[in-house]
């Protein structure tokens, strides 16, 4: 079933990350299997945050002198990002098997995710210069808690609650995904793509990478390509209606838009709800009036909408 | 292309393309007069006049819903609720007389499978309001999501602002008015009852509809299978003059815009077809 929400405040930031946490919890029944946080912060110029994670959850819990490899692919990850002429301002250890650096970085972002990435174990969450991505099992307040999202202050979000249906309860299955190698672009999804393989492999002819099966990726890698042939982001979304078959309602958000699009059928809830300052939308109304509990007036977009809000 | 025809002739031959229904979607569900039909035998004597409020703040839903069926109990014939905030399936399965007053938006499958009840809901509903609702009426203030009245049988079902997709899907009996418009697929299999759609209906409107009404006040983006126009009638007026007036949506210039669509009954209806008959077909 999953659970999806967006948010974006116009001309503003906010407490994005408690904010998000609290619509998602709401959803927490849509999907129990994980949860995710696309969460956008103020961009430093010159700056990027790095995301990843060099194992799985389930990898920790089985020893096997787990700790020493993640140790080594740590190592292994930061000697790379030297090489590329990265300089790491800071690093954070957020889970044992996570760490979020921000760098400076002069080279090519791609080149260096490319790079970073041929490490085992290793998958870049998100590179961006203010998207940050954290994804990981169990609900909500959980995810949150573990990474400390309360504290973290941005424009605007999207979230994903799993129910795991096309592929494994793992942190590469969760949303959302990053539209790779696009910096700062990443995706949630709601319902099932049907021609996930054809598309995949026109995508994957044309030198995408695909990191898990699950089919929800496909919209971000799509994204991503339409976004680097010089599609603006309502051209992408409009465009996926006619191309990608299936049953689907997706938020796309990038440094500073927040896009939504709607299937043919309309077989996928979203629930919107917008106002002068902000802008905010879930699968179900009950997220979005966990925090904006005052009577406000909501709709259902319709079928084949798209839309897209500036921060 | 040999066999389709023969396939066809043997339809034809059979009356299935061009006969009326007479199968059991036309039954009657409800005879008016046998009275204590309209009565469950243990449905509570309640006093329209004795009025209390369940604050949902802070509840689930099975704690709001046992409470209405407590305060049934204790002869409240009005009831408030307040501070619904979305929650889902609030106000199901009420079998009794009830004027059911909702101060707020509630989320998917509110008010399902009422007979009897009154219910004004002073917000937005979610998906799947009024789910196979058999009598009574519900009447929305703002918006609704989609499959609004899905398979509902009977009584009013009204929506002053604008409905999702797929409303009234599989309607077997009753009105639903929606004041604004509706998306695509609406009426989809629809084998009963009036749908009036004041404003603009969305695409496939009446696919592969039985039976049924379908009035629209706007444009229509297209028609599905087997859903065709017919000419609107004095009758029809009246009744929709009649009902759009008792919820306040009658338009200023009239109901005489209004489109009607009913089913073409073209396709297949297996609903008549008797064993043997079936045989030849398949």
């Amino acid at each position: 079933m999953c659970g999806i929400a967006g948010l974006i405040h116009r001309g503003r930031v906010s407490d994005v990350g408690a904010e998000m946490t609290a619509m998602l919890q709401a959803l927490k029944h849509r999907g129990p299997d994980s949860t995710g946080f696309a969460v956008y912060g103020t961009p430093k110029a010159g700056e990027y945050v790095m995301r990843l994670k060099l194992a799985e959850q389930e990898d920790m819990a089985r020893g096997h002198g787990i700790e020493e490899v993640v140790e080594g692919r740590i190592a292994e990850v930061e000697r790379r990002m030297e090489k590329r002429g990265a300089r790491i301002l800071s690093r954070e250890r957020v889970r044992p098997y996570a760490m979020r650096y921000e760098l400076r970085l002069d080279g090519d972002p791609e080149a260096l995710a490319r790079y970073v990435e041929e490490v085992e174990g290793t998958e870049i969450l998100s590179l961006g210069h203010g998207l940050e991505l954290i994804k990981d099992l169990g609900d909500a307040a959980r995810v949150a808690g573990d990474y400390d999202l309360a504290r973290f202050r941005g424009t605007h979000a999207i979230g994903h609650t799993r129910m795991a249906t096309e592929s494994d309860v793992d942190i590469r299955s969760a949303h959302p995904y990053w539209a790779f190698p696009y910096n700062d672009v990443s995706v949630v999804h709601n319902g099932q793509i049907t021609n996930y393989w054809l598309m995949r492999r026109e995508m994957e002819r044309k030198g995408h990478r695909f990191m898990s099966n699950c089919d929800s990726e496909l919209l971000a890698v799509y994204t991503a390509h339409n976004l680097a042939e010089g599609m603006s982001l309502e051209e992408s979304l409009r465009r996926s209606i006619q191309e990608i078959d299936g049953v689907f309602t997706y938020l796309v958000a990038t440094r500073d838009q927040l896009g939504m699009a709607k299937d043919t059928m309309a077989a996928k809830p979203l629930v919107l709800y917008e106002s002068d300052d902000l802008i905010a939308m879930a699968s179900e109304e009950v997220a979005i009036r966990a925090i904006l509990p005052q009577e406000i007036d909501t709709w259902d977009p319709y079928d084949e909408e798209v839309r897209v809000w500036q921060a | 292309m040999a066999g389709v025809n023969s396939q066809e002739e043997r339809a034809r031959d059979l009356g299935m393309t061009t006969e009326q229904l007479t199968g059991r979607t036309q039954q009657r569900f409800f005879e008016p007069s046998e009275e204590e039909r309209f009565v469950y035998p243990w449905a509570k004597d309640v006093d329209f006049n004795k009025r209390g409020e369940i604050d949902a703040d802070g509840l689930t839903t099975t704690e709001v819903n046992r409470r209405i069926r407590e305060m049934m109990a204790e002869g409240y014939g009005t009831i408030v609720i307040r501070n619904p905030r979305g929650k889902h399936a609030l106000g199901v399965g009420i079998l009794n007389r009830l004027n059911l007053i909702i101060e707020g938006s509630i989320g998917y499958f509110g008010v399902g499978l009422i007979d009897g009840p009154n219910v004004r809901i002073n917000g937005r509903v979610g998906w799947s309001c009024a789910e196979n609702m058999m009598a009574g009426t519900v009447v929305i203030e703002k918006n609704a999501g989609s499959t609004f009245g899905a398979a509902m049988r009977g009584g009013d079902l009204v929506c002053k602002g604008s409905v999702g997709s797929r409303t009234g899907i599989d309607m077997k009996g009753g009105t639903i008015i929606v004041g604004g418009d509706t998306g695509a697929l609406s009426g989809f299999m629809m084998q009963r009852g009036r749908m009036v759609i004041c404003g603009n209906a969305g695409k496939n409107l009446g696919d592969s509809m039985y039976d049924g009404m379908i009035f629209v006040g706007g444009t229509i983006r297209s028609l599905g299978v087997d859903a065709v126009p017919a000419e609107l009638t004095d009758l029809d007026r009246a009744w929709l003059t009649r009902k759009l007036r008792m919820y306040g949506l009658l338009p200023e210039r009239g109901v005489d815009h209004f489109q009607k669509i009913v089913a073409g009954k073209q396709l297949w209806n297996y609903d008549n077809l008797e064993p043997t008959e079936k045989k030849l077909i398949l």
